[in-house]
């Protein structure tokens, strides 16, 4: 198999992502790793809540590795996002991508953070200690 | 035969869930469309016109508004989303 992708309840695993990847015939590794930030524009943050509409994220994160897969010499691809509330510095999505070279490891793994933003349908919550918000819901 | 003003259920995520009050929702459209639907969620809930944008997905696809919905699609509000 050449994609990994899960949607976890769980705490995530850089190891898990950076075992399933490598590959006899790659030469380099690029993970992405997004954590739980303690603030934003200033404002303190408690923790994170992420949502995810699962059945149709997986099969938009597919999608992405599939996409990813048709523009760079990928051998495999690891996308682990993790749902539910996360503390500080918890992990939230892990992305490991194995290509021969580092260049088109590195371009394929903004690639994949960078759609997965855009297009999967995850949503986080950010909890402050006197209120919260869906984040990017409102202009 | 469908019977066009058989209700529609569709899932709600995030802000919407939060917008409508409840998980999921069922309405009847006279016109089965995306489109329709969008419209008639607007005027139900003023406060979904308030987001950036608001998606629709059938089948676990994102769907434009002039897609046909049908009896026993899976219909979900996608509002912008935030993962990562």
């Amino acid at each position: 198999m050449l994609f990994d992708i899960q949607i976890l309840e769980t705490p995530l695993s850089v190891q898990d992502c950076t075992t399933f990847v490598t590959d006899e015939s790659c030469g380099a590794i690029d993970v992405f790793i997004g954590t739980v930030r303690n603030q934003t524009k200033g404002k303190k943050v408690e923790y994170l809540d992420f949502e995810a509409y699962k059945s149709m994220a997986i099969k938009e994160m597919q999608k992405i590795a599939e996409a990813t897969s048709a523009k760079w010499p990928v051998a495999k691809i690891a996308m682990h996002h993790r749902v539910g509330k996360l503390k500080l510095k918890e992990l939230a999505v892990v992305i490991a991508i194995s290509t021969p070279h580092r260049q088109a490891s590195f371009e394929a793994c903004k690639f994949c953070i960078d759609q997965l933003k855009e297009t999967v349908p995850i949503w986080k919550k950010e909890v402050f200690e006197d209120g919260e918000v869906w984040v990017a819901a409102h202009p | 035969m469908t019977n066009t003003s058989a209700p529609f259920k569709i899932l709600l995520f995030g802000i919407t869930k939060e917008i409508v009050g409840s998980s999921t929702i069922q309405l009847e459209l006279s016109e089965p469309t995306v489109g329709a639907l969008k419209a008639k969620l607007r005027s139900l809930y003023p406060d979904l016109g308030t987001l950036n944008y608001l998606a629709v997905a059938v089948n676990e696809n994102y769907a434009t508004d002039q897609q046909q919905l049908r009896l026993g699609d899976e219909i979900a509000l996608i509002p912008p989303v935030s993962g990562g």
